[in-house]
């Protein structure tokens, strides 16, 4: 059972919670600023599934037709 | 593309060609259209259509001599009285039009006038359509006609044909456009030509046929006043003549009505002082060049007409719909591509060099380029064999010039395609202890990955079959395809000068081929080399021992598209089948006419629902279980639900597997088309040349676990064992991954190439089970971004 608090990754190399920050991700030359979940101390950054096939690919799509 | 290639094929296409008979027309009457809307119960918009380019319509609705009619189509689908043809009656209908449509009134644009004088000579048909289009077109338009009133030999038809008050109605709706009417005004004594000529900047002569005027203009061989049969133009600068005066007493209506629309054209033209000759193609009659097919057309109840009350609305409509709508649509009647994009070729040609030219913005139809099958089925059923897929084919190769390719579209497959040309596939050997071939089987890569016990068992079929001391190799590799289907010339053309180094190095071998992609690539590429398909060869040398009977089970053979044009090896293939005693069910799109299976030109990658769309079509066709010679169609049909068997498999048999099991064996996920390709060299070498390997990649002693729901979406995402092995490999000696504190699985992330792929996994035991895996392509970085959005 989860409760809402709990986070729902961890770094498992700094064993610390993932945090929220800014980061930014690129393809085909164009960047784009995102808030994703980072571990504080090694950098580990937590892309999950739904934005990966999600607004992730639509915006890949977008871009490869450009 | 050059743009003149272009134009070629658009050209090539005839979908947009007028039918026959508004080609024959000479004001080329929109009648498809007009029986369309009257079909469609629309008198109203029937009309409307018809008055876009015809005049007098309720008057040409009686006394048309119809050049129409002879080429509808409709007469060769219906046989009316006394078995003669039944085409459509189209003058009864473009009467029915007046007769029950009416004319809402519209806001009228106002023409802008324009400030010149034009004198139309005779007020029948020719001279009224001319005084009609140029009045329309601003001009200042005066009749001068020698009696009263205007119409000239339409009084001469009988009432009952052409009511005089229609004369009347029809004729005097040109008043409403403004033009000056001057009767009893005969030109020639009192009032000249040279007067006419010096009052106004031009001159139509449209007098009729009885007047025998030439107004002292030159005259051809008959006397009648020569004309430019194009311009209309006579001798004189701003003079020009039309209808029966050039064509004597017999001339059709009709034609008096194109002649003065034609000198129409003209005298705008001289008017604005631009070329009279320029693109004037098409006009008047013309043999329509539209291809429509009316074999597969049904007949249709012929309507009775009254020649003089005309059609009841009722019939009219029930005649109208008669009408076949001429259109050719070949291709798309049969290409699923095409349907599904609602595109006849003409159309996409024209979208493609659009799309291609597209330098700043968005390029919406490379999908559309590559989710054509490139199967040539479009170029077997055109009129004038136009291929879509070249058309694709070439789009796809500028495309990857322009750097325009999008690097997801064929990423899949050319990854596929370098797996295949690496150690862990290619491979070139000649019969053992030999220093060259005389022969050597290419399995090509599919085969291999499907079926690679089969590929053994073709290798020894084949040292057995071939005469006694034929020396036989074997060259594992790809033929190149899905570079070709990428537009990757470049390495395409790489793939072919490796094989035809190992080809040379090997004593340039007769090659046996059994893969139809394999055959397509060597013929068209390779021609120096000598190839056999291995069907041909089997006809040649005959079945192996002990091949099972089909005791006589129907079976229907899916042709491969690659192969369409091999007449000989479809034979072939149809004899081993007689041999293993099948019966063959033809399927009714067979041979050159057969369709692809979805995998060609990696449709399936570029577009699953098309490819659905094909294979669902496909299965439909046929009750009796496929046999396929190609392992992707035998793949491909096996999953779209059709029991298909390779005929590999019946040739050689399965272990352990009948008939029903092999038909329905599912079909291979691509993690398993890797690891075949990889085993059966492991295992063909040793087996043959007691060759050992070195010892596994390191990567593939990861074991993996995984339930059939978590292996079925990874097939969907394309993510294949390999990948998530490196991603495993790359998180336990790293130590980088994340865990979800929940469940204790681990996520993991590992970009070998260009897609990142996520895993999420536990270790059990030795193993790692797979809980999940997803990929993307655009990657986290470092730097702050210079463009772009929010995402």
């Amino acid at each position: 059972m989860s409760t809402p608090d709990k986070p729902i990754v961890m770094c498992a190399l700094c064993n610390r919670e993932l945090e929220p920050a800014q980061v930014n991700v690129a393809y085909l030359g164009n960047a784009f600023p995102v808030e994703l979940l980072k571990c504080p101390t090694c950098g580990q950054v937590f892309i999950p599934e739904d934005l990966a096939l999600g607004k992730m690919i639509d915006v890949e799509k977008q871009l490869e037709d450009k | 593309m050059e743009q003149n290639e272009l134009r070629a094929l658009e050209e090539q296409c005839i979908q947009d060609c007028a039918p026959p008979c508004t080609a024959a027309c000479p004001i080329h009457v929109d009648v498809r259209g007009v029986l369309l809307e009257f079909g469609n119960g629309d008198a109203d918009a029937a009309l409307k259509t018809l008055r876009k380019t015809l005049p007098f319509p309720g008057i040409i609705g009686r006394i048309c001599e119809q050049p129409c009619r002879p080429v509808c189509k409709r007469g060769d689908v219906d046989a009316g009285d006394g078995g003669k043809d039944a085409p459509i009656e189209i003058a009864a209908l473009e009467r029915a039009c007046v007769d029950y449509g009416a004319l809402k009134a519209e806001k009228t644009r106002p023409v802008p006038k324009r400030n010149k004088h034009v004198a139309v000579v005779g007020g029948g048909l020719s001279g009224l359509t001319a005084a009609h289009d140029l009045a329309r077109k601003g001009y200042i338009v005066a009749i001068y006609e020698a009696i009263d009133p205007l119409g000239g030999r339409l009084w001469s038809y009988p009432e009952e044909r052409l009511p005089h008050s229609l004369i009347t109605t029809e004729v005097g709706a040109i008043e409403a456009l403004g033009i000056e009417i001057h009767l009893n005004s005969p030109v020639g004594e009192a009032l000249t030509l040279n007067e006419l000529r010096d009052h106004n900047e031009a001159v139509y002569l449209a007098v009729g046929a009885e007047s025998g005027a030439t107004f002292g203009l030159t005259r051809d061989a008959a006397g009648r006043i020569a004309v430019d049969p194009v311009t209309f133009a006579t001798s004189r600068d701003g003079v020009f003549a039309g209808g029966s005066l050039l064509r004597g007493h017999h001339a059709k209506a009709i034609d008096s009505i194109a002649d003065g629309r034609r000198a129409a054209i003209s005298i705008d033209r001289y008017l604005q002082g631009v070329s009279l000759t320029a693109a004037r193609v098409g006009e008047g009659s013309i043999e329509s060049c539209l291809y429509t097919r009316t074999d597969d057309r049904a007949s249709a109840t012929i309507i009775q007409l009254d020649d003089v009350r005309g059609y009841t609305r009722a019939n009219a409509q029930r005649e109208a719909q008669r009408c076949l709508q001429c259109e050719c649509m070949e291709c798309v009647k049969v290409c699923e591509y095409l349907a599904h994009y609602k595109r006849y070729p003409r159309k996409l040609v024209r979208e493609v060099y659009n799309n291609l030219s597209i330098v700043k913005g968005t390029r919406y139809s490379n999908q559309l380029i590559n989710s054509c099958s490139l199967c040539g089925l479009c170029a077997e059923v055109c009129p004038t064999d136009l291929d879509t897929g070249t058309v694709n084919q070439r789009a796809r190769e500028l495309m990857v010039d322009q750097k325009r390719m999008p690097p997801s579209a064929h990423d899949f497959a050319l990854r596929d395609m370098a797996f295949s040309r690496s150690d862990a596939f290619s491979a070139a050997r000649n019969a053992p202890g030999a220093t060259t071939s005389d022969v050597v089987f290419f399995p090509g890569c599919q085969l291999s990955s499907a079926s690679p016990e089969q590929v053994e068992k073709v290798y020894a079929y084949l040292g057995g079959a071939l005469p006694e001391g034929t020396q036989l190799g074997l060259l594992l590799g790809c033929c190149g395809a899905p570079a070709d289907w990428a537009g990757r010339k470049d390495l395409f053309a790489e793939n072919l000068s490796g094989l035809r180094e190992q080809l040379r190095s090997m004593g340039n071998p007769k090659v046996v081929l059994a893969c139809s992609s394999c055959m397509r690539s060597f013929k068209a590429h390779l021609p120096e080399a000598q190839v056999i398909s291995l069907w041909d060869l089997m006809v040649e040398r005959g079945l192996p021992e002990g091949a099972k009977s089909g005791g006589g089970r129907a079976i229907s053979v899916h042709d491969a598209c690659a192969t369409r044009h091999e007449a000989g090896l479809q034979n072939s293939v149809r004899t081993v089948l007689d041999w293993l005693g099948y019966t063959v069910d033809e399927l009714p799109r067979s041979r050159a006419r057969t369709t692809c299976c979805g995998y060609g030109g990696v449709q399936w990658l570029a577009n699953p629902e098309v490819a659905d769309k094909v294979v669902a079509k496909r299965v439909e066709e046929g009750p009796a279980d496929y046999v396929a010679y190609c392992a992707m169609c035998r793949d491909f049909l096996a999953r779209g639900g059709k029991p298909t068997v390779h005929l590999l498999d019946l040739i050689f048999g399965t272990e352990g597997g009948d008939f029903e099991t092999e038909a329905h064996r599912p079909a291979l996920g691509w993690s398993e088309r890797h690891e075949n390709r990889a085993r059966l060299k492991r295992q063909i070498l040793k087996n043959v040349w007691g060759e050992d390997m070195d010892g596994p990649d390191p990567i593939d002693t990861i074991q993996l676990i995984i339930s059939e729901a978590v292996r079925a979406r990874l097939e969907k995402r394309l993510i294949l064992d390999e990948d998530m092995r490196r991603v495993i490999a790359h998180a336990e000696r790293t130590g980088r991954r994340l865990i979800h504190p929940d469940t204790g699985h681990f996520l993991a992330t590992h970009k070998p190439v260009a897609v990142t792929y996520w895993v999420e996994y536990a270790p059990v035991g030795e193993a790692y089970e797979i809980f999940n895996a997803y990929s993307h392509r655009m990657e986290i970085v470092e730097d702050p971004p210079k463009q772009g959005q929010n995402l």
